[in-house]
């Protein structure tokens, strides 16, 4: 049955998504890096919010806020310590380096905290619902919904109306010759990366939020989610990752609703039987990009 | 005094030498040419020049500072521009965004309108088409956009590798010539082109090289006299005898 309630929730997940693979994909389009360190972002911002709830009382917003800058900051960090220094090797040394960054994150979330769950604090909307037409619905969709469309907002307008913007999509592009026109290689990656960060601390709130607790390996699903969104919608575009996400977010909650009880728990391999199908019959995703594939 | 002098460069290409000791020179408001066959160097010269690639040997001085072994965004910096082969303009930026990028190196938005305009003027089409996806234009078209975005820095040097590959009899013209009407205005150039003779009509000095090394150098008439210039359209044949002459 497809109810608002249902429609809501589609979208709200499919916002999620979007934002998630939009992280990867910025990064991605510049370094032809799949960052595997990127669903630690989550880790690392759920983490952040257990922290902050330690100390004094703050609004949640603010703690919000916090969270989301150690997730920007971490990124930003990452880039500088571990994929600068091995960026003109070759990109099997960037892949390993990520891998290697994800494990360090991991591990020192499970020896500084604990491998455990660890609750974190969440306002009251986050589980309050609002009736709409009659039917009610989680404030936590609608928030997750308004909260992408701003940000994918200002991000449009960051990449269409500000230099940095456009030296970035250049990058995207063609990097070698973006470089060449004076570029600083190292501000447009590090910004690169900032964004991303920030995507995926602002996903963190919402993905945390579901279950109001973290542990060390949250990040290996959100990391999943993104890759395969952007293989639905295309790697080499940023409006293809978002609409990967939007597809992905909606797709697999078409599927909930439409299978029948028994098989709900293959619900993912579904999933996954429509990625292989995209696969087979266009395998540069729904959105072509430019055609480049130079390295720095 | 030269503006730009590359003193014996080598270059590999991992096992492979490119560069075997280039040396070259370019003064202020002179238009220079690097011929050769395919595979002489031409392009690796330029691209050293740009610092798309560090030569393992030898210097290039840009207006009295060293600048091997540089990143290509400080060499821009210092004023010098590259419109590569392929004009690698960004298909999917606008013509403007490509102008803007252009100007990156470069501060104000005011500054930016009046360069805009002139490259217009230089190059009406683009004007009609600044919001148009720069993939979407012509080939001849897109060589525009590749050296009005290499102007938008205000170049001390520009540097043209193969502007007029792949394009029709008639932009082949349009780009000699544009090419002559800025030297006429008093930029400094430095053309790569395998169109031997149209570029030795226009261009103050050349460089022949072969494999690597400079051969010839002097005036289009010396290059003439004493390069094996039809040896650029013919491959190997006679290049000894060149060789020869030369010594």
């Amino acid at each position: 049955m497809i109810t608002l309630d249902f429609l809501i929730n589609a979208i709200s997940l499919g916002s999620t998504y979007a934002l998630l693979a939009l992280g990867m994909v910025i990064v991605y389009g510049i370094l032809k890096l799949v960052n595997f360190a990127y669903g630690e972002l989550i880790m690392i911002t759920g983490y952040s919010l257990f922290v902050v709830a330690l100390g004094p009382h703050l609004p949640w917003i603010i703690m919000a806020v916090l969270a989301v800058g150690v997730a920007v900051l971490t990124s930003y960090l990452t880039e500088r310590v571990a994929f600068r220094p091995v960026r003109s090797n070759s990109l099997t040394a960037m892949l390993i380096t990520s891998f290697a960054v994800s494990t360090l994150l991991q591990n020192a979330a499970l020896l500084i905290i604990s491998p455990r769950a660890r609750g974190v604090p969440l306002p009251d909307v986050f589980s309050e619902s609002a009736v709409i037409w009659g039917q009610s619905v989680p404030i936590r969709s609608l928030l997750a919904i308004v909260t992408s469309l701003l940000l994918l907002g200002l991000l449009v307008l960051l990449l269409r109306r500000t230099v940095l913007g456009i030296a970035l999509r250049a990058a995207s592009d063609n990097f070698r010759m973006t470089r060449m026109l004076g570029v600083p290689a190292n501000l447009v990656i590090s910004v690169a990366f900032a964004i991303s960060g920030l995507l995926a601390g602002v996903v963190g709130l919402f993905w945390v939020g579901r279950t109001a607790s973290v542990t060390p390996t949250i990040g290996a699903a959100p990391l999943l989610v993104a890759f395969v969104a952007t293989v639905i919608g295309g790697m080499r575009s940023l409006l293809g990752a978002v609409v990967g996400g939007y597809i992905y977010g909606i797709v697999f909650s078409l599927i909930g609703v439409l299978l029948p009880q028994g098989l709900l728990e293959f619900r993912e391999a579904f999933m996954f039987l429509i990625v292989i199908l995209i696969l087979l019959f266009r395998p540069e995703g729904l959105i072509r990009g430019v055609n480049s594939s130079r390295r720095v | 005094m030269s503006v730009l002098s590359v003193d014996s460069i080598f270059v590999r290409y991992g096992a492979i030498s490119a560069l075997r000791g280039v040396s070259l020179s370019v003064a202020e408001g002179e238009l220079v040419a690097l011929i050769g066959v395919n595979g002489a160097g031409k392009s690796t010269t330029l691209s050293t020049i740009a610092g798309g690639l560090k030569p393992h040997q030898g210097s290039i001085t840009f207006q009295g500072e060293q600048l091997q072994g540089r990143p290509p965004e400080y060499i821009t910096r210092k004023g010098i521009a590259l419109v590569p082969e392929g004009r690698e303009i960004f298909p999917s930026l606008t013509v403007a965004e490509n102008l803007r990028l252009g100007a990156f190196v470069r501060g104000s938005r005011a500054e930016f309108q009046r360069d805009v305009a002139e490259m217009v003027e230089l190059f009406p089409i683009l004007g009609e088409r600044l919001r148009q996806a720069g993939g979407t234009l012509s080939g001849g078209e897109q060589q525009q956009l590749a050296v009005a975005r290499a102007l938008m820095s205000h170049p001390r040097l520009l540097m043209l590798d193969e502007p007029s590959l792949g394009l029709s009899p008639v932009l082949v013209d349009q780009i000699f010539e544009l090419i002559d009407r800025l030297h006429r205005r008093g930029v400094t150039i430095l053309l790569v082109e395998q169109n031997v003779e149209r570029t030795l009509a226009i261009v103050d000095r050349a460089y022949l090289l072969h494999t690597g090394k400079v051969e010839v150098e002097g005036t289009p008439a010396h290059i003439r006299e004493f390069g094996n210039v039809e040896g650029v359209y013919l491959g190997d044949r006679g290049r000894d005898a060149a060789r020869k002459e030369h010594q």
